[in-house]
């Protein structure tokens, strides 16, 4: 139990350090850097819940891609920082009052949940038991068997959404060379290399 | 109450395990490399390695004291925390990867029920130690190798990915162990997984070549247009501790190939007892296919390897995903798709 709670800390800790550094960070890299540890110990506190899967899917997808993407972003772009930083401080007001809003938000979500009575039944009614269910199986149960289509319409609506992304973004240029890849690869010796002889002076431009 | 239930015990116990996996993982290490340049000059019929030790097999002995001993340079310019950090990334990741790996029934470090996500997931992550060694260098060869190694590691992830779903479905079990014991029939050899997923073996091998940068796909780096791609900067123990991560990445993924298509510790014949020697024989095979590919394939172009990876492996590794659904869902086949041992 003891080393749990010390587990739970130093990830919380981590995380918390980790996040502040993401705002604070001298250099945009770093930042990103820091986000990874942030998403990393978050991982962390998944697994000491009990967790694992979701914890794996986070390093994943959030870690192993999303990050990976920001920090291709971040690595290529050439935007003076501290010229961008230099009036940050106006935002404070603004940045406080969302905090405020999404910590109301989350205490609201998670007060009901755990006290409210009405909540009681759906509290027994979704997780199935741990001890005879390991948590992936009790996932996949959950969004492929109870609530399939819930969980595929969400899907279906990404999918829209990625579509819509490419088709706004889509611009048909013209005047460019395209590679035809097959055409490439049924080339054959014969049709483009001739075997010619040549006199010794022949190549000679005079 | 024994020793070995006390949470000193517990500690000792895992500590020692560590070490046994790190040393012999270090150990082969070192054969590894010699073994790799051994055998790639002998397909080009040179001697190779053959001066330090009977037969040069102190070779890397030799190279990786060499390597400790030098002065470590960090060019002007660079980012010095990135820039150290990197190599251990890529170092400590590729180790990390073998707490999950069965070595024979019960040998495992941490039999964790999502071995197999762990193992995605600390792959996916070694991507970084390219991506901040090649732009903490401060240098444009660099960068721009560890720009295509990102691109590649990423792609062929997802053609890894979907592989490994096949065999998930087919055992219905993540745990590496439980994935070995499906393969376990009475027809040895031909009740191991490369049957029922050949199509997918092929795959898993070339992915786990681009995965790795192993030649033919080692455009990162290629040396006749990037110099050495992300390691250009690197010099002594930093350099050593990206070739080790790179060494030990392809090793890794040897071990995976053999347990999830190969039966692991399974003995091909029935009769033989199975065990760890079967394990580490399968693993040095893969290994020997590795390295032979690097000496007889010629290096690919960035945009077919590109090419190949989005557009003719992830459709296929997508639709034998849908294929070994169906077979499953329906029986169809029999016991030869589904093996599962846990759930129904």
């Amino acid at each position: 139990m003891m080393i749990q709670i010390f587990a739970f800390y130093l990830f919380a800790l981590l995380t918390l350090l980790a996040a502040l550094s993401v705002v604070f960070a001298r250099h945009p890299v770093h930042a990103v850097l820091w986000l990874i540890l942030a998403f990393l110990s978050s991982a962390g506190l998944f697994v000491l819940q009990g967790a694992e899967y979701v914890a794996m899917l986070m390093v994943i997808v959030y870690v192993g891609a999303v990050a990976v993407l920001f920090l291709f972003v971040v690595m290529m772009l050439d935007v003076d920082f501290a010229a961008f930083r230099a009036n940050t401080a106006r935002y404070i007001p603004l940045g406080l009052l969302m905090a405020a809003v999404l910590v109301m938000i989350i205490g609201l979500a998670v007060g009901d949940w755990t006290t409210s009575s009405q909540m009681a039944e759906r509290r027994q009614s979704l997780t199935p038991l741990i001890d005879e269910n390991h948590n992936t199986s009790a996932l996949g149960e959950l969004i492929y068997t109870d609530y399939v289509f819930l969980f595929q319409s969400a899907g279906l609506i990404l999918l829209v959404a990625m579509i819509g992304a490419i088709v706004l973004t889509h611009r048909q240029r013209k005047g460019i060379k395209r590679q035809n890849v097959l055409s490439q690869m049924y080339r054959d010796p014969k049709a483009s290399v001739a075997l010619k002889d040549l006199k010794v002076s022949d190549g000679n431009p005079q | 109450m024994p020793f070995f239930d006390t949470a000193l015990g517990t500690f000792a116990l895992i500590l020692a395990q560590s070490l046994m996996i790190v040393s012999f993982v270090m150990i082969s290490l070192l054969f590894l490399v010699y073994g790799d340049r051994k055998i790639w000059a002998a397909v080009q019929m040179r001697r190779g390695p053959n001066v330090v030790g009977a037969f040069g097999l102190l070779q890397s002995v030799a190279d990786a004291l060499k390597y400790v001993v030098k002065e470590i340079v960090i060019p002007a310019g660079a980012d010095r925390t990135v820039f150290l950090l990197a190599p251990l990334v890529s170092f400590i990741l590729a180790m990390s990867a073998w707490a999950v790996i069965p070595f024979a029934d019960g040998w495992v470090l941490a039999n964790l029920n999502i071995g197999i996500l762990f193992i995605f997931a600390v792959s996916s992550l070694e991507v970084y130690g390219v991506i901040m060694g090649g732009w903490a260098s401060n240098s444009k060869y660099a960068f721009l190798g560890s720009l295509r190694s990102a691109a590649q590691m990423i792609s062929y992830e997802v053609s890894i990915g979907f592989i490994i779903v096949g065999v998930l479905i087919s055992t219905g079990s993540l745990n590496l162990s439980e994935i070995v014991r499906a393969q376990d029939g009475e027809w040895g050899f031909f009740s191991w997984y490369w049957l029922p997923h050949l199509p997918m073996v092929v795959l898993f091998f070339v992915s786990a070549l681009a995965e790795t940068n192993r030649p033919p796909f080692d455009l990162p780096e290629a040396e006749s247009e990037l110099v050495a791609g992300y390691q250009v900067e690197y010099s002594s123990t930093p350099f050593l501790l990206f070739m080790a991560g790179e060494y030990i990445a392809i090793f890794l993924l040897c071990a995976l190939m053999s347990i999830l298509f190969f039966g692991g510790w399974l003995s091909p014949i029935p009769v033989l007892p199975d065990g760890a020697l079967w394990m580490v024989g399968k693993m040095a095979f893969f290994f020997f296919l590795f390295a032979l590919v690097k000496a007889v394939v010629p290096r690919y172009r960035y945009d077919q390897l590109m090419r190949i990876g989005w557009k003719v492996f992830l459709p296929l590794s997508l639709g034998w995903v849908a294929l070994t659904g169906l077979f499953v869902q329906y029986g169809w086949f029999g016991q030869f798709y589904v093996r599962w041992a846990v759930g129904s």
